[in-house]
């Protein structure tokens, strides 16, 4: 056990070596040639105007706060389904009517229109 | 347990002890050289996923592909790496430089992680651990921070739109996702993939073929491929978040998705299609890997197929799909599996099977039910006489500047 995690210790800093290599060698051999014009933003060919980093649409916050709530929730399934042996069919209807709880409120969450795109 | 790669690793191992190194060094050189070849495999794998990629998709699409380079082209990925080497390296005015740079980074490493706990074989296997699913969601997360990053960093507002839209998609589909996977670990009691590839006496595509179905399709939306490629949609926002990247960074989002699809097909072969399992395979461990690669491919291949073969979804439908059916059917399919299974405790394999499998196929059929009747009431919505403009003359004249 400890020696997997060693394993993915290793692998979660060794991982970005190889792409970080990979980006290394171009740096080494490829042309650099700057100028103002070459740099510029793409943007269909016109000049970009404005601030890129603008306010965004709120939609997209909503969203996110939705699907906060659902994988916080599902995170405790988890441990439910992993020690679904142990458990006494009362621990297993607990199990469903915490799943059901989450279904009213997305059932909520749809009758208020936060699921519709606007 | 005759299988290559173990024995190497233990003649390594008696090597380096029988020079006086301590057991513990020895372990980690011996972990290190697993990493390094590890990631070397799936980095040179990932090149023959370039040529096989754009082969496929050329006889897809009517044409032949790469052909010059070598027998059936297969030299041209390494000529098109040395081109993404010695292209010259774009900064885009008033990026953030760092973030810009780690981005690429990100995009391919995270994909790398996920393989660490994907058993290849019943001896070969990076790493054991009994919270794998839970790694594996974690990682693909981190996968997709890579992404907004370097939306955001580009200073580029069709790189901003395409990390905004990248949000969105991941945040909708990984609910239905992760229910999705849990049904695999409440069918073996277990979290380590080890374990889930142990338990599958039948395999999970017998069992529960419906959740298997919904990890695929929210895969390739985690993906970000076709049909739910709105993230890098070519046709409205050009290229999406990686716009603004040249040579060997795009070579690494472009090599961070085409491993990341083989690793989700991997991921969906060891959760529902029996991982290493195949004929002899206790007698001959090696010959996992072989069965674990197959599967791989073949479910690359039908990604390859959904990609090429579909429109590109709208946003709305996109998010509507992931809310509106696939989350509730997935939270069904979980109500059901959960109290079928407790249901069933004592019963032989066969009855468990065919009643799940009984189950799985009412509930398509309920769903289908259920989808016919709103596709009815859709189309007669549609198909009702409304107002083209509810302007009236005068208005219209206002409009156009005429008294």
């Amino acid at each position: 056990m400890q020696n997997d995690w060693l394993f993915i210790g290793i692998f979660l800093i060794l991982a970005p070596v190889f792409p970080g290599l990979a980006l290394l060698i171009p740096r080494l051999i490829a042309p650099k040639k700057p100028n103002p014009l070459k740099s510029q933003t793409y943007e269909c060919g016109i000049e970009t105007y404005g601030d890129t980093w603008v306010q965004f649409k709120a939609q997209y916050y909503i969203f996110a706060l939705a699907f906060l709530i659902f994988d916080v929730e599902i995170v405790f399934l988890y441990p439910w389904a992993v020690a679904f042996d142990q458990l006494p069919l009362f621990a297993v209807m607990e199990g469903v009517i915490f799943i059901l709880i989450l279904v009213v409120g997305l059932l909520y969450a749809w009758r208020k229109g936060i699921l519709e795109w606007v | 347990m005759g299988d290559p790669i173990n024995l190497i690793g233990d003649w390594l191992r008696n090597l380096m002890t029988g020079w006086g190194l301590p057991e513990n060094l020895a372990t980690f050189i011996l972990t290190v050289m697993g990493v390094v070849v590890m990631a070397s495999f799936l980095l040179i794998l990932d090149i023959a996923l370039v040529w096989l990629e754009r082969k496929v998709v050329a006889r897809f699409q009517d044409r032949i592909g790469p052909n010059r380079l070598g027998p059936f082209g297969i030299i041209q990925p390494f000529a098109d790496i040395i081109k993404l080497l010695i292209k010259e390296d774009i900064t885009p005015q008033g990026a953030d430089r760092i973030i810009y740079n780690i981005a690429p980074l990100f995009a391919l490493a995270t994909v790398l992680m996920m393989w660490a706990v994907i058993p290849f074989a019943p001896t070969i296997l990076g790493a054991d651990v009994n919270v794998a699913v839970l790694y594996i969601v974690a990682t693909g997360a981190v996968g997709t921070l890579g992404v907004i990053m370097a939306g955001w960093a580009s200073n580029n507002k069709y790189a901003l739109l395409g990390a905004f839209r990248t949000v969105a998609q991941m945040v909708s589909y990984e609910v239905p996702m992760v229910i999705a996977l849990l049904i695999p670990v409440l069918l073996a009691r277990s979290m380590g993939l080890q374990a889930i590839v142990d338990a599958q006496q039948p395999w999970f595509i017998l069992v529960a073929p419906l959740a298997a179905a919904i990890f695929l399709v929210t895969s390739i939306a985690e993906l970000g491929r076709a049909p739910f490629d709105i993230n890098e949609a070519e046709s409205e926002i050009v290229a999406g978040f990686h716009i603004e990247y040249t040579g060997m960074k795009f070579g690494l989002f472009y090599a961070g998705e085409l491993l990341h699809a083989l690793t989700v097909s991997a991921l969906v072969s060891t959760l529902f299609l029996g991982g290493w399992r195949g004929p002899f395979v206790d007698q001959v461990p090696i010959l996992g890997v072989f069965y674990l690669f197959v599967k791989a491919f073949l479910i690359y291949y039908v990604i390859m197929w959904i990609r090429y073969s579909f429109p590109r979804l709208r946003i709305d439908q996109m998010l509507g799909f992931s809310w509106k059916f696939l989350t509730p059917l997935a939270l069904v399919l979980l109500i059901l599996t959960a109290i079928l299974d407790k249901a069933m405790e004592g019963a032989t394999p066969l009855v468990y099977t065919l009643v799940m499998l009984g189950m799985n196929i009412l509930l398509v059929w309920a769903t289908v039910q259920v989808l016919r009747t709103y596709a009815r009431v859709e189309r007669r919505r549609v198909a009702e006489r409304r107002p083209v403009a509810t302007a009236t003359e005068a208005d219209f004249k206002e409009l156009i500047g005429q008294e």
